[in-house]
């Protein structure tokens, strides 16, 4: 290979406990665009935040056309363009798109004055959203009033707007809607034929596939492997990944399943901020109903009124058969409706306390005495939890915010399973999540499918929908479109209720 | 951890530079009398930190410690028994908190600016119910209480009936306190309630804890607190005026609940923290009298630690943290 776009050799990191890179290389080539892969905690993201000066490494170098480089700050990464879009969104959301588009470089006049050049600005704007495919209109915007999706497009718009030469995406999809997906695949061409390199990071194998000229596959924070374009399959990645084949990746019992009584069951439920029209849909004992839709169907603002968190203002929810007043998460909670939030860091936990902190909070009632919280019981709730999800951590006083995202993922589940679900409701089950922790996500669900708990599934991984999915509703501009069974689901069919077509 | 041994460290240097400077500063008297000092105000302390973990703030503590003052002699003037009067004030303070935690929680304004208008409307509350009060006036108006008040003033502050200080009840008061912030935040669910929600309140909302009733209960305590605070005033300095009645308390509660090792942020502190980050204040007022400075510097003296304390602070968290 000539001399190569970017070179990491040895890079090394510690942090407390934990060894997250131990002497990891790759080389990347202008114009490239090259896959990183491995299971959650393997030193991806640490990787490429050194890469992008966010951390210093301890050993190692990185090589930028040949020359050493050892970025100290972000700000002299992006200046000799490098640019790191992070797996948590890093925007502004009180601005608006544009003001975000040129955060800390902005276009001005006027000299020291630094007055805006609104009118250069909006011109780029307009360009840069177009090619990451969203509307001009978007450009004025507040962030905060976009869809996730929307905001990883965003990102990386902001990107391009840089000189960048080698662009990182850390799980650029995660939150990404197909088509959304496919206007991502368009822009990472694009940037190929300009000669950009890109360092791409993803649990979705499917897309690497799609995606890479080369895959390097880390496993522990150190090389575990590398494939060329025509090595890459996913059994391949997936071998090198855990080390072991992967054999059942969905659950292949068959329930009884939707016979069971239902357990959950919304009687023309409208509510605050929602659509007008009525939901009406029930969820079994033992069942794994799934829900399809596209980003913006309200499947995860349904899901927020039955938690408790947005009001009702018509129709009623029953539990058991049994009208009940929720009207707080805390009630939901109560009647054992429990929720797996789509934003984990926003909603499901709280990043700067420790692991034990978060398995324990929603269960705290359980554990207390007259003298206060239980020590033993807490702990022992600790150990069982971090063992059975098999949590990787140093220790249950790890702050979760320093966890990789799948193990922070196996928190929120661990919390909820020790307090015991009746009514399950997992929005996004596994964004951010490797291949073999979605393996044994998929098992535990349906281990809890099967004692009989009601399980709601709201996903837009299609493969988990299909895989994992009893019975599947879709949903489409905030209103059933239609329901499939197991024997009438396919791709087709969920695609073109999805889209307002309508069933067989 | 680090914070805790840090007030710690200031505290022991401050009493060895008080007490080698003066031999007089050493008298047992003398360290009854800062302690206290000591415990009067970290009993307020402890509400404004708590405050402050919630990912609050409270400015309104010293014009309901004054208004509370006031409102104590107020009452026991208008013929109302000392130790129902104590009664009274205090359920002022609950309901001054419940008001700040419902317009915080429920009408959603913001806990600085709900909190800066009640430091307004108590100063104003307490000018307008009496100028200035003293227990004489009271025990003249009704020497029937001479008993009473006594036995409070020796209970709570630890004064004879000479009006001599021979033990530090306010202390004692402060420790206890402290015992049973300590026990709800570090020992019960509503202490790991209160952490959830200064750091996330969202996530701990979603963990079904009630953010609202937490909020309010913790706004409440540290008001009802201040109004504690109010009582001690009236019956250790046995006149105060409306005016200056715990005036700028809220921000030396504040400071000492910082040095402690709370958070402005939220969701950080301990009570031990609390503790001694109250003691550190009193120690450092005595010290400055003591070395014959004019009490004109002490504000700037107090100013001046602080700062050097957090610089510190800082500069050692930095040390610690790993490598970026
Ligand atoms: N700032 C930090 N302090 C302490 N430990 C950390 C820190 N950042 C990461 N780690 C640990 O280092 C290891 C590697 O983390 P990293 O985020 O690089 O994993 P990853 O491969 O990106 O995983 P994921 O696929 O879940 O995003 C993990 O065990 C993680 O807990
Ligand atoms: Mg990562």
């Amino acid at each position: 290979m000539p001399t190569p776009r970017l070179a990491v050799r040895g890079a090394r990191k510690q942090f407390p406990g934990v060894l997250a890179l131990d002497g990891v290389s790759l080389a990347l080539a202008a114009g490239e665009v090259l896959a990183v892969v491995g299971e959650n905690g393997a030193g991806k993201s640490t990787l490429m935040k050194i890469v992008a000066g966010v951390y210093t490494p301890d050993a190692g170098d990185v090589e930028l056309d040949g020359a050493p480089v050892r970025f100290a700050t972000p700000a002299s990464a992006i200046a000799a363009g490098v640019v790191l879009i992070h797996q948590e969104l890093n925007l502004a959301e009180n601005l608006t798109v544009a003001d975000n588009l040129f955060l800390g470089r902005e276009l001005t006049r006027g000299g020291f004055l630094r007055a805006l050049d609104r009118r250069a600005m909006n011109a780029r704007t307009a360009d840069l959203l177009a090619r990451v495919g969203l509307p001009a209109e978007r450009a004025l915007e507040r962030v905060e009033r976009l869809p996730p999706g929307e905001k990883q497009l965003v990102e990386i718009a902001r990107a391009l707007g840089t000189d960048v030469r080698v662009l990182i995406m850390d799980e650029p999809t995660s939150s990404l809607t197909q088509k959304e997906t496919d206007q991502l695949y368009v822009v990472i061409d694009a940037l190929k034929a300009a000669g950009v390199s890109v360092l791409y990071i993803s649990h979705r194998l499917a897309e690497v596939k799609r995606v890479a000229d080369r895959v390097v596959v880390l496993r522990d924070g150190r090389n575990a492997g590398e494939l060329a374009k025509s090595e890459i399959t996913h059994d391949h990645m997936v071998r090198l990944m855990v080390g072991r084949d992967l054999k059942q990746f969905y659950p292949k019992v068959k329930r009884s399943g939707t016979g069971g009584s239902a357990v959950l069951e919304l009687r023309g439920v409208t509510f605050r901020g929602g659509p007008v029209r009525p939901v009406s849909l029930e969820v079994r004992a033992g069942e794994i109903l799934g829900t399809a839709g596209l980003v913006g169907a309200g499947r995860t603002e349904l899901s927020e009124a039955v938690f408790g968190v947005r009001a009702l203002t018509g129709g009623e929810i029953l539990i058991n058969g049994t009208p009940a007043r929720i009207t707080s998460p805390a009630d939901a909670i109560a009647a054992g409706v429990l929720l797996v939030p789509e934003d984990r860091r926003l909603h499901g936990l709280v990043l700067a306390e420790s692991v034990g902190f978060n398995l324990a909070l929603p269960n705290l009632d359980r554990l207390t005495s007259l003298f206060g919280v239980r020590r033993r019981a807490e702990r022992e709730l600790h150990a069982t939890w971090i063992d059975r999800l098999r949590v990787k951590t140093p220790s249950a006083a790890q702050p979760v915010g320093l966890l990789s995202g799948g193990n922070q993922q196996k928190v929120v589940y661990g919390k909820w399973l020790a307090r015991g679900p009746r009514v399950l409701i997992l929005d996004e089950p596994t964004r951010g999540v490797d291949v073999g922790a979605k393996a044994e996500i998929y098992a535990l669900i349906d281990e809890l499918a099967g004692n009989g708990v009601a399980v709601w599934m709201i996903t837009s991984d299609m493969e988990e929908l299909l895989g994992m999915s009893d019975r599947v509703v879709v949903m489409h501009e905030g209103a059933i479109a239609g329901e499939l069974s197991r024997a009438a689901l396919s791709e087709e069919a969920v695609m073109r209720l999805a889209t307002g077509g309508t069933g067989t | 951890m680090t914070r805790i041994l840090g007030v710690l460290g200031l505290l022991v240097a401050l009493y060895a530079v008080l007490l080698e400077s003066n031999p007089a500063a050493g008298s047992l008297r003398n360290l009854i009398y800062v302690g206290n000092n000591q415990g009067r105000y970290g009993l307020v302390t402890l509400g404004a930190a708590l405050v402050i973990i919630v990912g609050g703030i409270d400015l309104s503590i010293g014009s309901v410690v004054g208004c509370a003052a006031v409102l104590f002699g107020v009452l026991m003037k208008q013929g109302v028994h000392p130790v129902a009067a104590v009664g009274w004030v205090l359920l002022f303070g609950v309901c001054v908190g419940l008001v700040n935690g419902l317009l915080v929680t429920r009408v959603r304004l913001q806990p600085f600016l709900v909190t800066l208008c009640g430091m307004f409307v108590f100063r104003g509350a307490a000018r307008m119910i009496g100028g200035a009060v003293d227990t004489p006036s009271v025990l003249e108006a009704h020497p029937e209480y001479a008993g009473a008040l006594d036995a409070l003033t020796a209970v709570l502050i630890g004064k004879n009936e000479k009006g001599v200080l021979v033990f530090p009840a306010m202390f004692a008061l402060l420790l206890l306190a402290a015992a049973a912030v300590g026990f709800f935040l570090h020992r019960t669910a509503y202490g790991r309630y209160w952490y959830a929600i200064g750091h996330n309140e969202l996530a701990a909302k979603y963990a079904g804890v009630n953010v609202n009733r937490q909020r309010t209960a913790v706004y409440v305590t540290c008001s009802a607190l201040a109004a504690l605070g109010g009582v001690l005033l009236l019956l250790n300095d046995s006149t105060i005026s409306s005016d200056t009645a715990g005036a700028g308390l809220e921000l030396y509660a504040i400071l000492g609940a910082v040095l402690g090792g709370c958070s402005l942020r939220g969701g950080e502190g301990t009570a031990v923290g609390m503790v001694l980050g109250a003691m550190v204040l009193p120690v450092l007022e005595t010290l400055v009298s003591f070395r014959g400075l004019k009490n004109d510097v002490i504000p700037a003296v107090i100013g001046l630690t602080l700062l050097l304390g957090t610089v510190t602070d800082e500069l050692i968290r930095r040390r610690s943290r790993v490598s970026r």
